[in-house]
């Protein structure tokens, strides 16, 4: 299932997003706060482990910091080192707020003349590209063992094949009129954390009936080590029934296992998750389906990702 | 708005309550001892809203930290009820104490019935803890629990 969802994420995200190959994750310094006088201080990077500062920083130019009144925060003290990015976020009104990234985009493959070509631009250096015409012997190698993406601009021996640079085109509107097999992805995934100050609210959880969303029945800030948690899962405003989950913990290096949970929603897409110790954890999931909201695409892939704090009782 | 003051402070100092539990602090020998943050709570056995008998805290501190800072370090009453508590609370909140039995009336108002009693003790630079026992309003017979660490002994009393 990792190594699935980082199969999904290289090969729908490389080209669109940015650096999201590794597993995405946000560790903020706390998610309670008792007064709005604090700031919270969060990391941002992407690594196999959560919250393991070990491979590289997020790009944190869209964070987007949702205030429980609907307005809209900046982040503050921004910056970006070698493994992890980090912001202030201003916790300056009651209830609960969240705070990460959105991506929406488009990516995929297509061949002109038999050669072929990939659609959408990787921001940033170095370009590595990946279509989904050759993510099938991807497949093969991240399924035998061979580490996802070892390296930034994997393109060593061993790496997915490379795309021509000059056969890739930013948009689906580049893509020519003699273009054949295009086998278009939209992607849709939010990265995310909490942060209540005061009591907790949830004005900021209504779904919105669209694409994959995290509609929580405990609240996210209220989580203690002895009490199971839920969450409901929705795909297009209905319940995401039978949705894979995966719930990490961290602290992965002083364990001897990673910890993971792989759990399913149920009948009404409720998540119900036990804890095994106190923490911060890490919460994703993904799901394809076929009915993306651009007719020229025919795959929709929806992710869900989610810093959560549990407390000791 | 005085008016509520005064109705709230008469109201707990009325001689008619439901008992009183006294929470003993611990002194413990450290180099660097700060009196701990303390919240004492019932919550009913049947479920419902939890309600506050204390809170004690820096009232006092102000500026860029306030006392009121920490309070989410009490994070068990902080999550029951703490956080929806407007302090300073008549009655209910107040100063930090030293180390000793400090004793806690029972509102008169607080319903007949099978309680749980909480008291949870943090301390800055020390260590947290969170004691609970049976409580039956009205109190009938005294009763006793006692912490480990950063709380002593816990009585209730019928008056």
């Amino acid at each position: 299932m990792i190594r699935k969802s980082l199969l999904f994420a290289v090969a729908a995200s490389a080209l669109t997003m940015p650096a999201l190959a590794h597993n995405a994750w946000f560790l903020p310094s706390t998610t309670v706060l008792s007064d709005t006088q604090q700031s919270v201080t969060v990391d941002a990077g992407t690594s196999t482990a959560p919250f393991e500062a070990n491979h590289n920083a997020m790009n944190i130019d869209n964070v987007k910091i949702w205030a429980p009144d609907g307005s809209m925060g900046t982040p503050e003290n921004t910056a970006r080192s070698r493994y992890r990015s980090t912001f202030d976020v201003r916790i300056d009104k009651p209830g609960t707020w969240r705070i990460g990234m959105e991506n929406t985009g488009i990516s995929g493959s297509f061949k002109v003349d038999g050669e072929p070509w990939t659609v959408g631009r990787r921001r940033g250096p170095p370009p590595v590209a990946a279509t989904s015409a050759q993510s099938a012997p991807a497949a093969a190698v991240l399924a035998s063992g061979t580490p996802p993406m070892g390296a930034p601009g994997a393109g060593g021996p061993g790496a997915r094949p490379r795309i021509d640079p000059s056969h890739v085109v930013a948009s689906i509107d580049d893509i020519p009129a003699n273009a054949t097999e295009i086998d278009l992805t939209e992607t849709l995934s939010r990265n995310e954390f909490f942060v209540t100050a005061g009591a907790p609210s949830d004005a900021l959880f209504q779904p919105r009936g669209k694409g994959l969303e995290f509609v929580p029945v405990t609240l996210p800030t209220d989580l203690v080590s002895n009490e199971a948690a839920q969450f409901r899962f929705l795909v297009d405003g209905q319940p995401a029934a039978g949705l894979e989950v995966e719930v990490i913990p961290g602290g992965r290096r002083y364990r001897e296992s990673d910890g993971t949970q792989k759990l399913v929603t149920d009948s009404d897409g409720v998540l119900t998750v036990n804890w095994p110790m106190p923490g911060m954890y890490w919460l994703n999931a993904s799901i394809t389906d076929a009915k993306p909201s651009n007719p020229k695409a025919s795959k929709r892939r929806m992710g869900y990702t989610a810093t959560l704090e549990v407390l000791a009782p | 708005m005085k008016k509520t003051i005064a109705i709230a402070v008469s109201m707990a100092a009325t001689p008619a309550m439901a008992g009183s539990v006294t929470v003993t602090i611990p002194r413990i020998k450290v180099a660097e001892y700060h009196v701990p943050y303390v919240a004492v709570w019932i919550e009913p056995k049947a479920g419902g809203p939890a309600r506050t008998l204390a809170v004690w805290y820096d009232v006092a501190k102000r500026g860029n930290e306030p006392g009121t800072k920490w309070l989410a370090d009490l994070r068990t009453w902080w999550r029951k009820g703490g956080r929806s508590l407007n302090l300073p609370a008549d009655g209910v909140s107040g100063a930090t104490r030293a180390p000793g039995a400090h004793r806690i009336a029972i509102p008169a108002n607080v319903k007949p019935g099978s309680y749980t009693l909480f008291v949870e003790a943090a301390r800055e630079d020390g260590g947290r803890e969170l004691v609970s026992m049976p409580l039956d309003i009205p109190t009938r017979a005294a009763a006793k629990a006692s912490g480990k660490t950063e709380l002593g002994a816990i009585t209730l009393s019928a008056r």
